[in-house]
């Protein structure tokens, strides 16, 4: 598969961005540069940089391989790709917003329906309920893959608990530690502030019961979460409490906290815990891991929860395909990013393609994530083809299948030099009272030549993402 | 900023357990001195190291004899055993990661790092020549860590109460010394001077770190009367009750300046204090020593609860 090369042209040329890495690249030493890698393992080991794997007793927490080249953007390529970005995310708000009111999309006749009524991603709960500020998804992680010079599409719109900036972070603070000198020769638009902009985002938004500066807390499933590292590194960095569901209680219409001092109000949370876990009285009734009436609080204007419940229907892979109608629904303008094309198999014909051309595509479980109901069909064998195809046939209207893309690549540092893997990219977004994106996001790289899988949970790596200020 | 009460439970607990590996192996060096002496034929000496960690019920639950390369293995690296270092760095550890928002990030890299190279360390097991060489691991470890912690956190009610599990630990392990081995200082037994009774009163000392700083404060001889004194009473010992309860009873006292109210946990602090203020080493041989130590562990326990519900670590059903 052809790919196109961020650093380097089809004639091995060292493209702009790219231009003073690659001089200093050259000048330094294989092995010197080996130990470095080696350095930023023990460096991520000691911080405690991990993630945990479900299931294994022994070594419960791995580390995401990190690789030294950074990934580089140009000026003009990011604006572009932010500006896209902004808009995609302002009508992923009027769409949550319109669904839990007078849902005119659905009269319009441009979502059906069926794919909102009934989608367990859609909470009854929020008919008719507007959050503090009109804001509903607070909190972004936009996929984006690249395919060509101009060529950006995107692959989901994680609107729900995105994770991943902690790393976004770490990783740029453990390149500026340890070649310094990159960043005096490169004008590297500083990704450190999100922690800032995150707090800033969430104050904007506080409920009306908030009286002065209001007081802010990320919820943690807790220590056995995989993202843990991250809950802990935001609440640090943000300087607010990092609660569990057993730190608080609902007492006189607030949420509270229970402090060495006695109970306090909490204004705005920032959960990390899912929508069915969020509220025993209202949704699973087992959820250790929420807050019991949490959900009439917010109704009553006592508190904020960031994201806000019911968000996911608007990433929902069902509706994913009709992204681009929404965007121009609601802003009344063309969608700036692409959508990846895709088969709906709910469709009799495009089930009949998905089915004859299984070998090409890739197909997705409406409902799932983290890459397990999936089928990557140019590496898949033929059992795997004939066993999805049963499912798919048994259930058609559970999946979706795009075109096999061919993902950009970005070199990697390997034993003999430089090597080019595949990437993707998870730009950050705040959306409050305005939007704020962070100049660059996470680069995922599948370490693995050849692989298109870029997975921290299937062997995928990170990488420092720079956007360059000129 | 307010400190959620689960945290503070957290940062108690992480200080109690970072004390107790440190004071397990402390112990486990004494034990060791005493075998390689040659002079106590009796294997008794490595069930009172048991006795004085507080694990020989679930010792003799798992195991009959008392052979010393099952005692270490049991002190050291032994998950069954919550007291063991390798456990006791894990669960210290587990706090941290809990409570690591309010650590300065130097102090949480140093629990991280120590757990990891300890328990790297502690993965084979450790033979009798390596003993010294792991004892020591855990003693530097541990000291960079307390150092970590005086250098870089701030003096704040997380400061106090990473204080208080430290030292309420520190006390319970001082008087579980005391408790196993009252009986070597009653002036009923003393054979004074004999070559066995030089080498426990040595390894009491040892086990607490303290067999030099002894010889600078009272005379170069083992008395009875001057080890009591130095392990309970002695104020500039830093491992004495009196002195853990100096540092307990101030952490209380900045609480209280703190939040501005005064809780029944610091009276309770208070008059333990007082009471090893007012007492002299006669008259505590006198009333019973193993009751007047029974009576301390009872109490400072006591007091670890109400330190608990005065400061909401739990939540209330």
């Amino acid at each position: 598969m052809n790919s196109f090369d961020e650093m380097l042209t089809a004639n091995d040329e060292v493209r702009e961005p790219y231009a003073r890495f690659y001089e200093w690249f050259r000048e330094q030493d294989a092995d010197a540069l080996g130990e470095k890698a080696g350095e930023a393992e023990a460096f991520f080991r000691r911080t405690g940089i991990t993630f945990n794997v479900y299931g294994q007793e022994e070594a419960a927490e791995r580390l995401i391989p990190f690789d030294l080249v950074p990934r580089i953007m140009a000026k003009a390529e990011w604006d572009n790709l932010a500006e896209g970005i902004e808009q995609r995310v302002t009508a992923l708000n009027a769409f949550l917003d319109d669904l839990y009111h007078d849902q005119e999309i659905i009269k319009a006749g441009i979502v059906p329906e069926r794919l909102i009524t009934g989608n367990e991603a859609f909470l009854e709960e929020m008919r008719g309920f507007r959050p503090p500020g009109g804001v509903y998804t607070h909190i972004i992680g936009t996929d984006i893959v690249r395919c060509g010079e101009n060529e950006f599409y995107v692959l989901e719109d994680n609107a729900r608990t995105p994770s991943g900036v902690s790393y976004m972070i770490e990783n740029r603070e453990t390149m500026m530690q340890m070649f310094p000198e990159l960043f005096s020769q490169n004008r590297v638009r500083p990704v450190e502030t999100y922690p800032h902009h995150l707090r800033r985002s969430l104050a904007a938004v506080a409920p009306p019961a908030c009286e002065g500066t209001p007081t802010i807390a990320v919820l943690t499933p807790g220590i056995y979460n995989s993202a843990f590292f991250e809950h802990a590194f935001l609440a640090d960095q943000m300087g607010v409490e990092l609660i569990e569901g057993s730190d608080v209680a609902e007492i006189d219409g607030r949420i509270q906290m229970r402090t060495t001092e006695g109970y306090k109000p909490i204004d705005v949370i920032y959960r990390r815990v899912d929508d069915a876990f969020l509220d025993p009285k209202v949704f699973n009734p087992d959820s250790m891991l929420g807050i019991p009436g949490i959900m009439e609080v917010y109704k009553n204007g006592g508190i904020t929860i960031a994201n806000a419940p019911g968000t996911g229907i608007s990433d929902d892979k069902a509706i994913y395909s009709y992204m681009p109608e929404i965007v121009e629904f609601y802003t009344g303008a063309k969608a700036k990013l692409q959508n990846v094309p895709t088969w709906r198999c709910a469709e009799d014909d495009s089930l009949k393609y998905v089915l004859d051309h299984l070998e090409e595509l890739v197909v997705k479980e409406v409902h799932g994530s983290g890459g397990y109901g999936m089928l990557v069909g140019p590496t898949s064998t033929r059992e795997e083809r004939e066993i999805f195809a049963e499912k798919l046939k048994k259930r058609p209207t559970n999946y979706i299948a795009q075109p096999t893309l061919a993902l950009s690549t970005v070199p990697i540092l390997v034993d003999g030099g430089l090597a080019p893997r595949h990437v993707d990219l998870r730009p950050f977004v705040l959306v409050s009272d305005k939007v704020r994106i962070i100049p660059g996001g996470l680069t995922r790289v599948a370490l693995k030549e050849g692989s298109l899988v870029v997975n921290s949970s299937q062997g995928g790596g990170t990488k420092d993402t720079w956007v360059l200020r000129d | 900023m307010a400190l959620l009460g689960r945290t503070a439970n957290g940062l108690f607990w992480m200080f109690r357990y970072i004390e107790r590996a440190e004071n397990t192996a402390r112990l486990l060096d004494a034990g060791q001195r005493i075998a390689l002496t040659n002079l106590s034929a009796e294997p008794d000496e490595w069930q009172s190291v048991l006795v004085s960690a507080g694990v020989e019920a679930a010792y003799a639950a798992k195991y009959q004899e008392y052979d010393p390369d099952t005692v270490v293995d049991f002190m050291l690296c032994d998950r069954d055993n919550p007291s063991s270092v390798r456990a006791s760095l894990e669960t210290a550890r587990t706090n941290g990661r809990m409570v690591r928002t309010a650590l300065s990030r130097e102090l949480w890299e140093a629990v991280n790092e120590s757990w990891l190279v300890i328990q790297r360390r502690l993965a084979s097991p450790v033979t009798a020549r390596e003993l010294p060489a792991v004892i020591d691991l855990v003693k530097r470890q541990g000291a960079l860590i307390r150092g970590t912690f005086q250098t870089t956190m701030l003096r704040n009610e997380i400061f106090d109460f990473c204080n208080l599990g430290a030292f309420i630990e520190r006390a319970d392990n001082t008087a579980r010394i005391l408790d196993v081995k009252y009986w070597l200082l009653l002036p009923e037994h003393s054979q004074v001077g004999s070559a066995l009774d030089n080498f426990q009163w040595r390894s009491i000392l040892r086990s607490v770190s303290a067999h030099r700083s002894y010889a600078w404060e009272y005379d170069g001889e083992y008395r009875a009367v001057n080890i009591i004194d130095f392990l309970m009473l002695n104020r500039r010992m830093p491992r004495s009750l009196a002195y853990c309860y100096t540092v307990i009873e101030e952490s209380l006292k900045y609480l209280n300046r703190n939040y501005e109210v005064r809780h029944p946990c610091f009276e309770t602090a208070t008059e333990i204090n007082q009471r090893l203020s007012d007492a002299s080493v006669r008259q505590t041989i006198d009333g019973g020593l193993h009751e007047f130590i029974e009576a301390f562990i009872r109490d400072n326990n006591r007091l670890a609860q109400e330190i608990g519900q005065n400061y909401r670590f739990y939540p209330t059903a």
